[in-house]
């Protein structure tokens, strides 16, 4: 790491053609120095790529979890008809009867990008499958997102930064644990965006440049086309501004970039009809509008205060125009928010500000698992090393601070506090923190090696020009304390177990929590042998093969998109939870008494009923688990539906003693019929829940309005039929 | 009160003074800087006037005119021979920089004037 090597090097017999004679076949130091780091490079792309497919050799080459499977059928639906239809697509499989708009509520950067690199695929007579390029695609772009860190750590430090950027987030499991082969979902591709979008701007501030400004304008356009984060772009770079030129370390530079950035970068962002004209109207984005308005005053003060010479009379031009400037912008906010013209923050981001609003307000939102706070295992297992080494490079930055630094330390330090409010957000922090440790790590390598090079003899300082290095001051004073050298030499090697470490528990974390399908479960048998649940996909192939094209299926919102994608069949409601009420609809007949829900039922058009249960196996995220989310979403809409119905003395049960509505409603009937007969582990009377640890409290169960279509082989999908209603006589 | 008016006419004449010491080259930016922004003023008036629909004619119009006056406004920066951050960029990388993202500029606003 920033090591080279000043031996005589062994005769190399590479690249002929830029030697002209076959005596200097030796390569200078430069050019040795750059094989090692475009050989370090090239190995991280192919590391980043490869440690991330271990699901795809353990079990088979599909899409992971939930959400992918939508992306993975718009992208189905954009290479077979084209970018006009998939633009304008309104889709009525899905929230049955409101069909949804996908072609204006999605964010198509993912899609058109897997679609783009299939068509170069095709082009080139590699006749892939598009499956297999959406499952690849976020592998793909972690590899180049390790060449943009490179470049990134290049800019704020030196190309040894770069390198340990680089290596650290191939295998950071922050990263990984949303960008494995498999999980075809917007983060994939978009902290690629992020990280190129700051680079380029961080860039356009170094040099001032025009044309590095409008890269960034296309990169912030990059994102926004690829993710809803794009929001935290939006409001950093504003900020970093604002820090900048309230710490006086604003220069002409900053304004370039960031005007032709903010004015090309929000029209462009405008273009994609999910974001529409939100720039100018949402609160979230009012910080980069304000600022923008700020730099223009503020420069032109600035102008003024250097054409006219005169303090006296610049002081006077400045109180009137700060007077008249500070009122037209007070005025503007407040009658923009007054009136609701500027929308105030949505729940989603408000919910980041204030952690406790969602809980109270927005149940869909604090139900989600993904959007808890964070505890602090899962910074230690998302981070490891990462979490010391991160104080130490703020010291690093701060030693040495300038605008690329400034810019980093801001990114890492926001980016930490909204990953503290939300597991998700662990993934924007990743690449913050390696970049920051980078800083240290090549830091420090640095002045150990220096110091283990040092020759306690010359005092000329024997030719090694490091900035700001006490230590190599220290060697060439010929001051040196004893045993300097072996403990530099110590040091070296614990920082290198360290690394050492790091890369053996971010493989054990990838491969043991982070490479699961989610879709396909495993366990361990009695024999030691693996087991394999395959029920999910059973049972949508069974929706497929034997029911009617037309089949309207309701079940809780997570099984929506898979259902629409693998078994091409219409839904009620599904994960994009755009409509409260729809969903609270289908929650209230879940926990309804049979015969009110089939009133529902049937005035859903709703044909088959899916539950999913894991009372046989042992599968915890099962719909009895989801239950009480169910009553509270239905509560939320439908005050009829009251949560302590359901509980005794605060407490869910299902066994003897649960409630009585719990007993009896259809959720409860639809997961347990027939199950009172089975017996689910040795010396457990039949009945038994392997999930709750109780046997059932309703054993005997009669379904009036449903029949019983299909049960999954391991009991976890289970379909219903609705039975039409009765003759009148 | 008088004293603030006589400091007025001051600043105004200091400011006038000042100003005409600057080149023509930089003059002829600031001209096609306030006609840009006047357009703009003359835009969002007439939008107060007849109502914003449709809204992305309206801003594609408006930030047109914003974002060609600023983007002037950053080439007078590169080219102004007072500014040492930007000595060793020759004048015409920064035109050329000026015209490349005017081009850009102005290929979004005709794909949103929809």
């Amino acid at each position: 790491m920033g090591a080279t090597s000043v031996a005589s090097p062994a005769p190399l017999n590479s690249a002929p053609s830029s030697f002209p004679s076959l005596k200097a076949l030796k390569f200078t130091t430069k050019q040795q120095e750059l094989l090692i780091r475009v050989s370090a490079l090239a190995l991280i792309y192919v590391l980043a790529f490869v440690v991330r497919l271990f699901s795809v050799l353990r079990y088979e080459s599909m899409i992971h979890e939930f959400d992918p499977y939508f992306n993975y059928r718009t992208t189905l639906f954009l290479t077979k008809n084209g970018f006009s239809e998939f633009w304008n697509w309104f889709d009525s499989e899905s929230w049955y009867p409101l069909g949804r708009i996908i072609g204006g509520t999605l964010y198509p950067g993912l899609m058109v990008t897997a679609a783009l690199i299939h068509r170069i695929l095709h082009f080139f007579s590699f006749a892939v499958h598009i499956r297999e390029v959406c499952v690849l695609t976020a592998p793909f772009f972690a590899s180049n997102t390790t060449l943009v860190a490179y470049f990134f750590g290049k800019e704020i430090w030196d190309s040894g930064a770069g390198l340990v950027a680089a290596a650290l987030i191939a295998i950071c499991p922050g990263y990984i644990s949303r960008s494995v082969a498999g999980s075809y979902d917007n983060e994939g591709v978009a902290i690629f965006a992020l990280l190129l979008t700051f680079y380029l701007f961080v860039k356009a501030v170094n040099t001032g440049s025009l044309a590095w400004s409008l890269a960034s304008a296309f990169g912030y356009f990059y994102m926004v086309s690829a993710w809803g984060g794009y929001v935290f772009i939006i409001n950093l770079v504003p900020l970093y501004v604002l820090v900048l030129l309230v710490t006086g370390r604003y220069s002409m530079r900053l304004y370039v970039a960031y005007n032709c950035m903010y004015v090309v970068g929000m029209l462009l962002a405008m273009q994609i009809r999910f974001v529409g004209f939100q720039h100018v109207q949402s609160g979230e984005h009012m910080a980069a509008m304000g600022v923008f308005f700020l730099l223009q005053v503020f420069y032109f003060l600035d102008w003024v205060k250097y054409i006219l010479n005169d303090i006296k009379l610049f002081h006077s031009f400045l109180r009137i125009t700060l007077t008249c400037a500070i009122t037209v912008g007070v005025l503007a906010l407040s009658i923009g928010t007054a009136s609701g013209y500027i929308s105030p923050w949505t729940g989603r981001f408000y919910s980041l500000l204030d952690p406790t609003y969602a809980k109270d307000h927005i149940p869909i939102i604090a139900s989600v698992s993904e959007h808890q706070p964070t505890a602090w295992s899962s910074f230690m297992f998302d981070f490891h090393i990462l979490l010391f080494l991160f104080p130490a490079g703020l010291y690093f930055c701060f030693k040495r601070l300038s605008d690329a630094t400034i810019f980093v330390v801001m990114y890492g330090l926001t980016s930490m506090y909204f990953a503290g409010v939300m597991v998700r957000l662990i993934l924007v922090a990743a690449p913050a923190m390696c970049l920051v440790s980078s800083i240290a790590v090549s830091a420090t390598v640095k002045n150990l090696s220096s110091l283990v090079r040092a020759k306690s003899k010359s005092p000329q300082g024997s030719g090694k020009p490091l900035s700001g290095s006490k230590a190599a001051a220290k060697a060439s004073a010929d001051q040196s304390l004893p045993f300097q050298k072996n403990g530099a030499i110590a040091l070296l090697l614990g920082a290198l177990y360290l690394l050492c470490r790091y890369a053996i528990h971010c493989t054990w974390v990838t491969s043991e929590a982070y490479s699961s399908p989610s879709i396909v479960l495993a366990a361990r048998g009695h024999g030691g042998g693996r087991v394999i649940f395959d029920d999910y996909r059973e049972a949508y192939y069974w929706l497929r093969q034997n029911t009617p094209p037309d089949a309207k299926v309701m079940s809780w919102w997570d099984y929506g998109y898979q259902i629409t994608a693998m078994g091409n069949r219409t839904v009620i409601v599904d994960n994009n939870t755009w409509n409260n009420t729809h969903i609270a609809t289908v929650g209230r007949a879940m926990s309804s008494y049979e015969h009110e829900a089939y009133e529902i039922m049937l005035s859903l058009d709703v044909n088959y009923v899916l539950v999913v249960f894991g009372g046989v196996t042992g599968y915890s995220s099962d719909d009895i688990n989801k239950f009480l989310w169910m009553v509270r979403i239905g509560g939320g809409v439908f005050p009829v539906i009251k949560e302590p119905d359901y509980l005794v003395n605060g407490e869910f049960r299902v066994d003897k003693g649960a409630a009585p509505k719990m007993l009896n409603c259809l959720m409860y009937k639809l997961c347990y019929y027939r199950f009172g007969e089975m017996t689910t582990e040795y010396g457990k009377p039949p009945g038994y829940d392997r999930v709750r640890g109780v046997e059932i409290g309703n054993k005997d169960i009669k379904l009036e309005y449903l029949e019983e279509a299909f049960t999954t082989s391991n009991w976890i999908v289970r379909i219903y039929k609705v039975k039409p209603p009765k003759n009148r006589w | 009160m008088a004293k603030g008016t006589n400091d007025a006419k001051l600043l105004i004449q200091s400011l006038r003074k000042a100003y005409a010491a600057t080149p023509t080259s930089l003059k002829i930016i600031d001209l096609y800087v306030v006609y840009a922004v006047a357009t703009a003023l003359i835009q969002v008036a007439y939008m107060a006037m007849v109502g914003s629909f449709p809204f992305n004619s309206f801003l594609s119009g408006v930030l047109s005119c914003v974002g060609t006056a600023v983007l002037a406004v950053c080439l007078r920066i590169q080219v102004n021979k007072d500014n040492k951050e930007f000595k060793d960029l020759p004048p015409e990388r920064a035109f050329a920089d000026f015209v490349l993202c005017n081009l850009v500029l102005h290929l979004v606003i005709m794909n949103f004037l929809g």
